[in-house]
């Protein structure tokens, strides 16, 4: 797997939640959490094929922009909002984020680094817009809108005055993700909650 | 009879009919002493009698919603597309029950039928029926076939109300509920087109205040305006331009007397004609006050939420791009109301130039999106 916020995600979410996963894609992660953590959950995607892949995973999701501003969920009417590696592809991913912290009484929020090394070796070496395995677009056709590093999500919650519970980086594990995450990590994923 | 005989047709079907001879309680006040409901069912019922699906037709659908009547039967019913073997309703699963409500012109009790008391049509007289009318004769033709529960209740337009009505009404009844191209109530613009339709019906000097079958005629001319005002909004604006563009019908604009010109203006025309000559005025007027009427916020002060608060079941919302009639933003209404009060809920929106036939109409996505639904209501 390219993505190293998957397990980290499942380990987060406890039992028997509720979930809202927005930009659930095909529901991989929504079905995993139904599987494994008994979780009761909605996913919100815009893409037909995204959802109807999502349904034949038995889910239930809604056809929706959650960049409309998700007026339609309460304050505090789910236990977690998740936001897996869809950051980077809103317009305006600051709204979303102060949005979904009403909404949940926690969000989970990962996305890919783009303050990790090879991104910076590369753009400095190559004068091009860094493509990565997991990231293959080239920047003129690329979904990903909005490349944040560690230290910018963090400066934003901070501006926002979202307070983050926890920080685990892709490669938890290696001393230099954990010592340097803004420059090692090729992912976080992050525990946050209004302040 | 292109494919009745086709893997994913359910071939020839034949109509049942039962015969109820306990009072039906109407919202109205008033009381039909008796009736006839006229049915089809598709695929087998299982022995735990668990796979029994509800299917609601819409203003001028009846109980024919798949297969074919005879071999020289041209055209299948209504929702062909949908339901069949291998279908998204799929009848190698499912047993399908598709009734003709009560107020109908297609066989079961309506104002065309003749009543037992005047020993003639009912016309004028038939009551005013409702929704919530419809899902009580309902229940009881599923009583009368042995089920006490719908896998799912499923419908389109004024289906998806009936089924919404279902839900709140039965919820022990019904595990799934589909609610395509639906709205919680009308809008005043929906109204509106209703009422200009029943103006067109009750302006035809036929119409003899709707007891034109005691004079043996039929306020045609009316109807088959009814009917081209309702076509015209079940349709888009796209697709009428990609369909009929400004295309001249001899290839010049010839001032001949009250031929049609436009090539839209013959299909309307056409479409009106054919509609007066198979449909019921009385039950046009009937299906559409249903249509009116309906209004489930209502019950709680205009709180949707609330409204729907009792339902049990999972539901699918659909609504179509396009469709300008019962648009999608009322499927979201209908959507958000259900999240709100707690409810399992999927909605998509189909992307469609089709306008509110949408629904009827052969998609992909929608198919797909169906199909895959499906799964949940089989296990």
């Amino acid at each position: 797997m390219l993505r190293g916020d998957i397990d980290t995600i499942l380990d987060w979410v406890k039992q028997g939640s509720r979930v809202l996963d927005l930009g659930c894609g095909d529901g991989e992660l929504l079905a995993a959490l139904t599987e494994q953590k008994a979780v009761s959950g909605l996913g919100l995607d815009i893409d037909a094929q995204n959802l109807i892949a999502a349904v034949d995973r038995g889910l239930c999701v809604v056809q929706q922009n959650m960049e409309d501003g998700l007026f339609n969920f309460n304050r505090k009417s789910v236990d977690v909002v998740i936001i897996a590696f869809s950051l980077q592809v809103l317009t305006r991913p600051h709204n979303v984020l102060d949005r979904v912290v009403d909404i949940g009484n926690e969000a989970i929020v990962s996305f890919p680094n783009f303050g990790h090394w090879r991104s910076r070796l590369s753009l400095l070496l190559s004068g091009r817009m860094p493509k990565t395995k997991a990231l293959p677009y080239s920047w003129f056709d690329t979904p990903n809108i909005h490349f944040c590093t560690v230290a910018d999500f963090e400066q934003l919650c901070d501006q926002l005055q979202i307070d983050i519970i926890e920080r685990k980086t892709s490669e938890n594990g290696h001393i230099l993700a954990k010592l340097w995450p803004n420059l090692f990590a090729k992912s976080a994923s992050y525990r946050i909650k209004r302040a | 009879m292109a494919d009745a005989k086709a893997q994913s047709s359910v071939g020839i079907v034949e109509p049942k009919s039962a015969f109820f001879d306990e009072p039906l309680y109407l919202k109205s006040g008033e009381v039909l002493d008796e009736y006839t409901l006229v049915y089809e069912t598709y695929g087998k019922l299982k022995a735990d009698r668990s796979n029994a699906v509800l299917v609601c037709h819409a203003l001028s659908g009846n109980h024919h919603a798949a297969g074919y009547h005879s071999e020289a039967d041209a055209k299948p019913g209504w929702w062909d597309t949908m339901i069949g073997p291998g279908k998204p309703i799929d009848t190698n699963r499912f047993y399908v029950v598709s009734p003709n409500n009560i107020g109908g012109c297609d066989g079961s009790t309506g104002p065309s039928s003749i009543s037992q008391s005047s020993g003639k049509p009912w016309g004028s007289l038939f009551p005013q029926v409702t929704v919530e009318d419809w899902v009580e004769t309902q229940k009881r033709l599923a009583e009368h076939l042995g089920i006490s529960h719908w896998a799912a209740v499923i419908g389109g337009s004024l289906g998806g109300m009936q089924a919404l009505e279902w839900s709140v009404r039965y919820p022990s009844w019904l595990s799934h509920c589909a609610v395509f191209a639906a709205a919680p109530g009308l809008t005043a613009q929906n109204i509106a087109f209703n009422e200009i339709a029943r103006q067109a019906i009750f302006s035809d000097p036929q119409w003899r205040q709707g007891d034109y079958a005691l004079s043996e005629t039929v306020p045609e001319t009316g109807m088959a305006l009814a009917r081209m005002v309702g076509h015209l909004t079940y349709m888009s604006a796209d697709k009428m331009s990609d369909r009929f563009g400004r295309e001249l019908r001899h290839g010049s604009f010839e001032p001949n007397d009250d031929e049609p010109i436009f090539q839209v203006e013959s299909y309307l025309r056409y479409q009106g004609s054919q509609f007066a000559g198979r449909f019921d005025a009385n039950t046009y007027v009937i299906m559409t006050r249903a249509l009116d009427r309906f209004d489930l916020a209502a019950r709680a002060e205009g709180n949707l939420a609330e409204a729907l608060a009792t339902a049990t079941a999972e539901f699918l919302v659909v609504s179509f791009s396009s469709d300008w009639r019962f648009a999608p933003s009322r499927s979201r209404e209908i959507t958000n109301a259900l999240l709100a009060s707690g409810k399992k809920v999927t909605y998509a929106d189909i992307e469609s130039d089709a306008g509110h036939d949408g629904f009827l109409l052969e998609d992909s996505d929608y198919m797909a999106l169906v199909r895959a639904w499906m799964q949940r209501v089989a296990s």
